[in-house]
């Protein structure tokens, strides 16, 4: 199949950068997005040019690495997949397609499509864990938890902290991953101890990594890779709310 | 500072706590739409009915009752606007680069332009004080309620204010605009406040849309039925009061039939 693509391409964090437009010709439609582009980037690399740059790992799902902005949807319009798992197949021949890195603030652009997510490192460092005393192995069993709540802090936890609900958000707002990280440690026994201490803290520090506001409108759950639902949201913003109150009134 | 005051400032600095704010002055907002709703379409059973509630209204508590309420509703408006213009500013501040090409898979339109349907029903705030509580136009100022002239006459006022068509459209075009940040608003309310899952996802979006609904065809209702003439003022005073408030209105011609001399 052939494509024409529109493509940002900034050489480096200050430069201004722009859309450039690629001819992508005879792409296999077995090829998954990222092999699409490896294709693209050997004819440039032939003709000496610098190549598209674009994060990726695992190239299964599973890493988070993965990003861009296909035709103005993080991870394209296909729902519950990362990027990586995106087949050309999805494209018809002759389609334009727009690429573009995941944009807000707190994640800087260091080169085309390569962005910097360590906002997201150091919000999980302001409370995303629990301390546990490490070296003998706590019995799997030992401490009883129910299905249910097993089972969501489970959904929760299949972030895999790719940074789409903020690219998608119309205020580039963390409160999915923030919500996601957070419910998945505050619904489990393990988690209750450093429970205030946990939201207070990594809200405080999405706030000051210049995250947005969340509007309620669920852009986030809609391109989430992991359909991880906004009920997080309501969580943390409840758990925000109380750990606030207790704070205030000196507990 | 002592430490509750920091705690105070830490919630109001924080972007949730912010939003806690929105949503609590959000539904005292709402709260007294209900309640204004009501006591409006007193206007469907007659003038003595409607003159009855507003003079309550001015005297409950020996008049301090509608000071209480007014100050209450200055302050939840202005903490609403103030929180709501420094999220919006801070949230287009956190994607200072825009996408060329922006996509949108499932947020409402409503919920995309809330700061201006906002600022517009703002607009209409001070534009509805204006008309009916501080009365600028002496023609609806000075009308004397013709059962008990002692008293001003609050029907014949909605009669004659109503009765000017580009009044009427502005009214429709706020009320329809309030209604559709209410339509994002109210089920925002749930979410904001922790309240809301995907179990309660309907119950929330239809107790949403039915307050919206509700709110909408109760509040156009009065002045689309005295525009077609509907719903109109019997006594001569009163017509007389209509005709002089349109000629007023248009030409700043006012003569002085409608006006029943006052008790004063
Ligand atoms: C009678 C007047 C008003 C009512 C009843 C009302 C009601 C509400 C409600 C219920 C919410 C949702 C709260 C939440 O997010 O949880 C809201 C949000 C909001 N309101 Fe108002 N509001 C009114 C006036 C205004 C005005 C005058 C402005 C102008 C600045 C404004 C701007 C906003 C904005 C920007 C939001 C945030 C929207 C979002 O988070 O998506 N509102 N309002
Ligand atoms: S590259 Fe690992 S999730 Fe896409």
């Amino acid at each position: 199949m052939n494509l024409t693509l529109k493509v940002w391409r900034q050489a480096h964090a200050d430069d201004r950068g722009e859309i450039k437009t690629y001819e992508a010709n005879d792409i296999p439609e077995e090829a998954s997005f990222l092999e699409m582009l490896d294709i693209v980037n050997e004819q440039i690399l032939e003709k000496g040019d610098d190549p598209i740059h674009f994060d990726h790992d695992c190239r299964e799902g599973i890493c988070g690495m993965c990003s861009l902005n296909i035709n103005g949807v993080p991870h394209s319009k296909e729902k519950g997949i990362t990027t990586c798992q995106v087949h050309m197949r999805k494209f018809r021949d002759g389609d334009t397609i727009w690429i573009e890195p995941f944009r807000a603030k707190a994640f800087p652009i260091v080169k085309d499509l390569v962005i910097d997510r360590t906002a997201f490192d150091r919000i999980v460092a302001a409370g995303g864990y629990v301390e546990v005393r490490t070296g003998s192995a706590v019995d799997a069993n030992s401490v009883p938890i129910s299905k249910p709540d097993a089972d969501a802090a489970f959904d929760a936890a299949a972030c895999i902290g790719c940074g789409a609900c903020v690219a998608a958000c119309k205020n580039a707002s963390a409160m999915l991953f923030v919500g996601a990280k957070a419910a998945h440690l505050n619904l489990l026994p393990q988690g209750q101890p450093e429970k205030d201490k946990r939201v207070l803290g990594m809200v405080r520090q999405m706030d000051a990594e210049g995250f947005g506001n969340c509007t309620n409108q669920y852009e986030c759950e809609a391109v989430c890779p992991k359909e991880i639902s906004a009920d997080v949201i309501a969580k943390l913003n409840r758990d925000y709310a109380k750990a606030a109150v207790k704070e205030a009134v000196g507990r | 500072m002592n430490s509750l005051g920091k705690s105070l400032c830490a919630f109001w600095n924080s972007s949730i706590g912010k939003k806690i704010v929105v949503a609590v002055t959000g539904i005292l907002l709402v709260g007294f739409l209900l309640g204004h709703m009501a006591g409006n379409l007193l206007v469907f059973a007659g003038r003595e009915a409607m003159n009855d509630y507003a003079y309550f209204l001015h005297h409950m508590l020996h008049g301090a009752g509608i000071w209480f309420a007014r100050i209450g509703l200055l302050v939840a408006v202005v903490l609403h606007i103030v929180a709501t213009v420094s999220l919006t500013l801070h949230n287009k501040a956190s994607r200072q680069e825009k996408y060329e090409h922006e996509a949108t898979v499932q947020a409402s339109r409503s919920s995309r332009m809330m700061i201006v349907s906002g600022l517009i029903i703002l607009a209409f705030i001070i534009f509805h004080i204006l008309h009916f509580t501080v009365r600028v136009d002496s023609g609806l100022a000075d009308l004397k309620d013709p059962l008990d002239a002692s008293r001003h006459d609050t029907y014949g006022m909605v009669i004659a204010g109503f009765n000017v068509p580009w009044v009427v459209l502005f009214y429709v075009v706020a009320i329809s605009l309030l209604c559709s940040h209410l339509s994002h608003g109210i089920a925002s309310i749930f979410q904001t406040l922790g309240l809301r899952s995907a179990k309660t996802e309907k119950a929330t979006k239809a107790l949403s849309w039915g307050i919206t609904i509700l709110l909408w065809i109760g509040f156009l209702i009065i002045p689309l039925t005295v525009l077609l003439n509907i719903v109109n003022d019997k006594e001569a005073a009163g017509q007389a009061a209509i005709e002089n408030s349109a000629v007023h209105n248009l030409t700043g011609y006012r003569p002085s039939l409608n006006q029943v001399p006052s008790a004063e």
